[in-house]
């Protein structure tokens, strides 16, 4: 096993080209990508065929979105932070992230309440499920993104992240960014095809 | 504030230099819980090859129930117990789930797991001269899931209500409905939880294989130097990560409308005179999403092994491959048209017409760059010094099944024919040649070809010959058969045929099928034992036993972990330097700078020449 470790602590890094664990990142990007505009495709799709149930987007989603920008927000002062040394405040940045995060947990919680209270249930006409499936899977998806702070931030108190060392929390912004960007997409979509 | 100033020194180095230690690693993480790339490719090998076995023999049997449907099947209780009843006779439930078992094991299993993650995994780091794939970790995670999938997926065939039954496309309502037959159950349920982890597995291979070939090539080996065998991983990677995610997304509804009672794919059914509650969804809707994961998957199938193809090809003829860019090309092109056709499979599902026609139109085109590289191999076997190892034999019959089933393609890619030629016989023989068989061709002439660097030994060239010859004759004693049994309106997927006297004239030529099918089947066993027993016993490979350009030869007999002992070799030409007028062998390894080679040299690899030696 020390065998593998030298091989991979010392081949990972090449001149001239992008490095590696974020290509691979950017990779598993594009599958999400896939798996979301194959999912808005079959929204589309299943509501060309008709029998479509009409009803108006809660404004929770609204407040929500916002809120994850704001986490976005929280996010790139953590990495700007990071570049800065200044390991506190990077402590401070992901835990406020995280915490927003969760904010924006709740607050799509009170989003589906609010569609259960307007008759839209999980179970029922295609419109409302497609409404749960995409907020439930970006959530899915946003699980991963908080294991991935927790990383970061055990990383932070061995001090393993500083501005020499910025692979995981800037791949941990990346991936953050991108699933900000994936939800307002997402709720535009919603909001743009109900 | 304190900060720890770490490494850094590394990271601009290409450090390959010291490997020279060489830790002896336990049996667990040498042999099982490996991260070696090589380990990997031969679990992934060694795993299909028991799916290939389990996969054909099914087909085995349900060819028995097809030819003599009056068979006395009792011989089979012991493997089979309750599934075969008293009297003798198949369960026709379970004659259903066989076919889908066989479908499904053939298309992920072998041709897609067992080929890609075979030779992509061993190939790519030994031709790129790469110390290992990009993520060791990653990668025994993938053959890992794999297994997990596997092994949910065989044990879903010793349920008692049965494995998946609905065929491997899974179509809902039949799918998402256990009252509407007793595979519907439990089996699909585990087909659903195995596929997860087999999709997570193939994303896991995809991304490193991705990675590796933009990342870890050595020195020198720029894209318009790599094998093709590696543009070809390379690609079928890419639409293994633009494609496997839209199955997820169209599993994911599926299993919601199974498990939770939402209606994507369900919608005003009766079952027993009793109405669903489901309405609004469209069972169309799950074939769209299907397909457009599922087109592409033929491709995922058949690239590697054309891959394969192009090398073996090449190097056996003794000449450089013919058209390399146009080889590239039609692979790119294939690659792409592969995500804009997907509703050729669905002609009869009531579709606008003329939606079916532009469908039409784009399939029809993927015959061009498939017709380029038909070509290509022929134009580079001829007036080559064609040496006939098996693998070259295996390579050869792989371009006879794709010429030969691509040609029943243009048929079913017109919307016309199709709507009477679909899902009958004719289409089984089609996609028989064109993708499973040419593929498992692909997948045999790699292992004949690379077998001498796996296992640092050869295999019996004799055996391959008669395993070439009894299976090259039996697959098309099988499958062309099968067009005329299709085209005289045969339904696939039914059980038995004797009610229909129109198809009593047709039973004879089902029973000699049913002959061709064992012993094709039974020819694979010679192959099993040549392999087995060589890994063995096998005699001692010379380094570069086929005389062959590329980097996986220029290691040890058998490599160790990192590949190479020393320095990593630089590349200095592209591959498929054979025969080059001039030069004394017939061959010039990838790592022989052109200053070493003025006598062959053309007027601009002199200039390369001049380049080389300036810059050391």
């Amino acid at each position: 096993m020390e065998n593998t470790a030298v091989i991979f602590a010392n081949r990972n890094f090449k001149l001239k080209s992008v490095n590696a664990k974020k290509f691979a990142l950017w990779l598993f990007i594009v599958s999400i990508c896939m798996l979301f505009a194959g999912l808005t495709s079959a929204y589309i799709v299943k509501k060309s065929d008709g029998r479509w149930l009409q009803f108006d987007m809660p404004d929770m989603f609204l407040y929500s979105t916002v809120v994850l920008v704001l986490s976005s927000v929280a996010m790139h002062w953590t990495y700007l932070k990071a570049k800065d040394n200044s390991l506190k405040a990077v402590k401070i940045g992901i835990t406020a992230t995280a915490a927003i995060a969760i904010a924006f947990f709740y607050m799509q919680y009170l989003s589906w309440v609010k569609l259960v209270s307007q008759d839209v249930f999980l179970v029922g006409n295609p419109s409302g499920s497609f409404v749960y499936i995409f907020s439930g899977l970006h959530l899915a998806h946003l699980i991963g993104g908080l294991v991935f702070l927790l990383v970061v931030f055990l990383d932070t108190m061995n001090y393993k992240v500083h501005s020499k060392s910025m692979l995981a929390i800037e791949m941990c912004t990346t991936y953050w960014h991108f699933l900000g960007g994936l939800w307002i997409y997402l709720y535009l979509f919603l909001v743009m095809n109900n | 504030m304190s900060i720890t100033d770490i490494q850094v020194t590394d990271e601009l180095v290409h450090g390959d230099d010291h490997h020279e230690e060489h830790h002896e690693q336990s049996f667990i993480f040498k042999y099982i819980f490996s991260t070696d790339h090589k380990t990997i490719a031969k679990q992934f090998l060694i795993t299909g090859i028991f799916w290939a076995i389990l996969g054909g023999g099914l087909s085995v049997i349900f060819r028995l129930q097809l030819g003599f449907p009056d068979m006395d099947m009792g011989f089979l209780q012991p493997f089979m117990g309750d599934w075969i009843s008293n009297s003798g006779k198949l369960d026709p439930e379970f004659y259903l789930a066989m076919i889908t078992m066989h479908g499904t094991i053939m298309v992920f299993f072998v041709l897609t797991a067992g080929l890609s993650g075979t030779f992509s995994n061993y190939l790519i780091p030994l031709q790129l001269g790469a110390r290992d794939m990009a993520s060791g970790f990653m990668n025994l995670l993938s053959y890992w899931f794999f297994f997990l999938s596997s092994l949910i997926m065989f044990i879903s065939m010793f349920l008692s209500t049965g494995p998946a039954s609905g065929g491997w496309t899974i179509y809902p309502p039949l799918s998402a409905l256990p009252q509407a037959m007793s595979g519907s159950g439990m089996g699909m349920t585990l087909w659903l939880v195995s596929m997860v982890f087999f999709i997570a597995s193939t994303l896991l291979g995809g991304i490193n294989y991705i990675t590796t070939v933009i990342n870890l090539r050595t020195e020198g080996m720029t894209f318009r130097r790599m094998p093709l065998t590696i543009w070809a991983f390379f690609i079928t990677a890419v639409l293994g990560l633009l494609s496997f995610p839209v199955l997820v997304a169209c599993v994911l509804l599926l299993v919601f409308d199974r498990s939770f009672g939402t209606s994507f794919y369900l919608s005003e059914i009766f079952i027993g005179g009793e109405a669903l509650p489901n309405l609004g969804g469209s069972p169309i809707l799950f074939q769209h999403l299907f397909w457009f994961f599922g087109h592409p998957e033929v491709y995922i199938v058949i690239l590697p092994a054309l891959g394969i193809t192009s090398e073996v090809i090449s190097t056996n003829s003794r000449k450089p491959i013919f058209g390399y860019t146009a080889m590239i090309g039609s692979i790119l092109a294939i690659a792409f048209l592969s995500f804009i056709v997907w509703a050729h499979h669905m002609f009869i599902t009531g579709m606008n017409p003329f939606l079916g026609s532009i469908f039409m139109f784009l399939t029809l085109i993927i015959a061009i760059p498939s017709a380029v590289k038909a070509f290509n191999y022929i134009t580079t076997l001829w007036k080559g010094n064609l040496v006939f190892t098996p693998a070259m034999l295996f390579s050869i019959g792989l371009v006879s099944f794709f010429i030969s089933g691509g040609l029943t393609g243009l048929f079913l890619g017109n919307a016309a024919i199709d709507i009477n030629l679909h899902d009958t016989y004719f289409v089984v023989a089609h996609f028989h040649l064109v993708m499973g068989s040419a593929a498992f061709f692909g997948l045999l002439a790699g292992v004949y070809h690379w077998f001498p660097k796996m296992f640092g030994r050869m295999m019996d060239e004799k055996l391959g010959y008669i395993h070439f010859w009894l299976t090259f004759v039996g697959v098309y004693l099988v499958f062309f058969p099968l067009h005329y049994i299709g085209i005289a309106g045969f339904p696939r997927r039914y059980y038995s045929f004797t009610n229909f006297d129109a198809f009593s004239s047709f039973v004879d030529l089902n029973s000699f099928v049913t002959v061709a099918a064992i012993i094709t089947f039974g020819a694979q066993f010679i192959f099993l034992f040549n392999f087995f027993y060589n890994i063995f016993k096998g005699k001692k490979a010379p380094l570069n036993p086929w005389n062959s350009n590329t980097l996986e030869w220029t290691t040890p007999r058998i490599p160790e972990h990192g590949n190479w002992p020393g320095e990593i070799p630089k590349v200095y030409r592209w591959p498929y330097d054979y025969s080059k007028p001039g030069a004394k062998d017939d061959f010039i390894p990838q790592t022989v700078p052109y200053h070493q080679t003025k006598e062959s040299n053309t007027d601009f690899e002199n200039e390369e020449s001049k380049k080389e030696q300036s810059a050391t």
